[in-house]
């Protein structure tokens, strides 16, 4: 009955194909730019009486403060001199603090004539992560030789102790390296723990179960300064004499316990969106718990969930600086230290706004990096 | 069903490979099973139909262990089913199922779909599965879509996919679960078509469906299921023409006048 219209009958339609051949035949131009822009700023800016009040409010504090930010912070400002003298003569940002105060902000306690060793360190660790990053590189062949290399270098030096490196005790690593190494170990440590606590949570033996709701509630009750205190304070004591941990060692393991708590939840949002069906399937086909949880189950339930824990690892990154309290001196409490300097302390803003953009230029990269990888995890898929 | 239990027609080998044995099944104080006796020939074809809610899936699904029974008696293939982890996974490995959503794994392609089971639980080497799955593709005729994801698939290809991956693992039993309730009229025939395919090729068959023509023409036995229990078991001659209870007359009223 449809034959009539069916696209077998190629002669009568051959007008319509010349349309389809040439599409733009019938097409309009679009609106121009101009038009464009005021039906933006009309529907954005000013759509009713309030939003064009506060855009008014807005504009005109931007107009005030932008100029003067510019001003203070580039045309006036002294990029470089060792003289405070300088600085104190002049009414914009004085760099010159980062530039005079960039190694003890950037390392720390660590013995001065040694930060060459924590510059090796920081360039493999970047590079590893870089190449991490990559998806080219995605392949077990690659990323576990290369870590291991990294982290015998890395351990190397910021240890030392061979290759006639003077030793250097981790009660004196700090800056830039040690929020590194809190970064890494904690995420590196906490993330294994937070799967095996979300899968726990799921888990249909009641004593796994309750194990793992205890550990989860109990320590997301609890704020991370008095987790680090217990760390660092309280564990101690609770150890038979003779046996000790190194205190940043008790540290990493307080923030990653931490850590594995709420990305436990997160992920386990991802687990129960995976439909029944998938963990049948696998039952059906004969595949044990564990081949049917790391090869079926968890690879979509951490895609799903993937905003998520991008959300805690970047936070996981800024919560490195609660160390300030427990007297390790990372990127943020060097920088404390260093701006008790009588002759550059006037100067702390331009001190701060310095850890401030180290801690944006690492959190933002991981943040665009987490949407290219849910971009790569939805190709060629529509699930 | 005692007269249910005469009508039944033993197959050439006669072998028995499935037996349940007054097994019932209850979801908290719901019963879902009610004694259920039926023994399964090798090479046999048994299709199940009855009303929703009748049982019909959670009887196949005690089959493979995907529900557990409280009481009676299951035997699959020499193996008893009971808590034993080791036997539930012997059992797992004789029987494949389909289902009526697919339940592809939307994050691997087809052939790894395919390929996956065999290498991690027959310990396959890679090549050999994914020879072995294209082969699979192949006989099920969609090996061109082996390196797509199930989502860029249709209906019935995903579930022609679904039949290749449980047929990868070489099952001599598979039970099917209303394979073709979830896609398009006209897709159903490319989907019987391949189940037609393994019948003819021996396979030992349990099948949930309510295509009649299917049941008319492959299954060796037709079980009507009602309320938890079986009603009706003959060969689908007798079945359609014939049917004993006023029950299953209902129910082939029902669905035959559509
Ligand atoms: N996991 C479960 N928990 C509780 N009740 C269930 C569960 N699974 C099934 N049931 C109930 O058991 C009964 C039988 O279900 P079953 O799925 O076996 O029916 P069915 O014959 O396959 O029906 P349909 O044709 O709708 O698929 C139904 O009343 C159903 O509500
Ligand atoms: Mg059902």
């Amino acid at each position: 009955m449809t034959d009539t219209t069916a696209p077998i009958a190629a002669p009568p339609r051959a007008e319509g194909q010349a349309d389809t051949d040439q599409p733009r035949s019938r097409q309009q131009p679009p609106p121009t730019e101009k038009i464009a822009v005021l039906r933006w700023m009309k529907e954005n800016l000013f759509a009713s009486p309030g939003n064009t009040l506060l855009t008014i409010i807005l504009g005109a504090a931007l107009i005030y403060w932008v100029p003067a930010f510019i001003k203070w912070g580039f045309i006036d400002a002294i990029w470089y001199t060792p003289d405070p003298e300088v600085c104190r003569q002049s009414d914009g940002a004085c760099w010159a603090v980062v530039a005079e105060k960039h190694r003890p902000m950037l390392f720390g306690l660590y013995p001065y004539e040694e930060h060459w060793r924590l510059v090796v360190a920081l360039a493999v660790y970047l590079g590893s992560f870089t190449i991490t990053l990559i998806r080219r590189f995605w392949h077990w062949q690659i990323l576990v030789p290369l870590w291991t290399v990294a982290i015998a270098v890395i351990s190397t030096m910021l240890w030392g102790g061979v290759f006639g490196l003077t030793f250097v005790e981790t009660s004196q690593w700090g800056g830039l390296p040690l929020t590194m190494v809190l970064f890494s170990g904690t995420v590196v440590l906490g993330f294994p723990i937070a799967i095996l606590l979300a899968l726990g949570r799921r888990s249909h033996l009641p004593l796994i179960k309750a194990t793992s709701v205890t550990i989860i509630e109990s320590l997301r009750g609890v704020p991370l300064i008095t987790i680090l205190f217990v760390a660092v304070n309280v564990f101690p004591l609770a150890l038979p004499d003779g046996l000790e941990f190194d205190k940043l060692v008790r540290v990493m393991v307080g923030m990653a316990i931490f850590f594995a708590c709420y990305q436990a939840e997160v992920i386990r949002g991802g687990l129960q969106a995976i439909p029944r069906g998938q963990y049948e399937a696998a039952e059906s086909l004969g595949l044990s718990y564990w081949q049917m949880t790391t090869r079926i189950i968890l690879p979509q339930a951490l895609r799903i969930a993937l905003p998520g824990i991008m959300n805690h690892i970047i936070a996981a990154l800024k919560n490195t600086s609660f160390v300030l309290i427990i007297g390790l001196f990372d990127i943020l409490t060097a920088t404390t230290a260093v701006m008790q300097d009588p002759l550059w302390r006037r100067w702390f803003v331009e001190a701060y706004l310095f850890v401030a953009a180290v801690y944006f230029f690492f959190c933002y990269v991981l943040s665009k990096y987490s949407q290219q990888v849910e971009r790569w995890l939805s190709e060629g898929r529509r699930f | 069903m005692p007269g249910a239990r005469k009508t039944r027609k033993k197959n050439e080998t006669g072998e028995t490979i499935i037996t349940l044995e007054g097994v019932s099944k209850w979801f908290g104080d719901f019963q879902a099973l009610r004694d259920i006796n039926l023994t399964v020939d090798k090479g046999e074809r048994v299709v199940v139909c009855g009303p929703s809610g009748s049982g019909k899936s959670t009887m196949i699904r005690c089959i493979n262990r995907l529900e557990n029974h409280q009481r009676g008696r299951i035997v699959v293939d020499g193996i008893e089913l009971t808590d034993n982890l080791k036997n539930i996974e012997a059992v797992r490995r004789e029987v494949g199922m389909v289902f009526q959503s697919f339940n592809l794994f939307p994050h691997m392609r087809v052939i790894d779909n395919l390929a996956l089971a065999p290498m991690l639980v027959r310990q396959m080497p890679k090549k050999d599965a994914e020879e072995m799955a294209l082969g699979y593709l192949r006989r099920v005729q969609i090996e061109e879509q082996a390196y797509k994801y199930p989502g860029q698939l249709s209906g019935g290809q995903q579930q022609r996919v679904a039949i290749a991956r449980s047929l990868c693992m070489q099952p001599r039993i598979m039970l099917f679960d209303e394979p073709t309730s979830a896609l398009d009229p006209e897709m159903i025939k490319e989907v019987l078509d391949v189940m037609v395919e393994l019948a003819e090729d021996g396979m030992t068959m349990v099948v949930v469906t309510h295509e009649m023509g299917f049941a008319r023409t492959v299954a060796n036995r037709v079980i009507f299921m009602d309320d938890a229990e079986i009603v009706e078991i003959a060969p689908p001659e007798t079945f359609f023409s014939k049917p004993k209870s006023d029950r299953t007359k209902l129910f082939l009223s029902q669905i035959l006048t559509h």
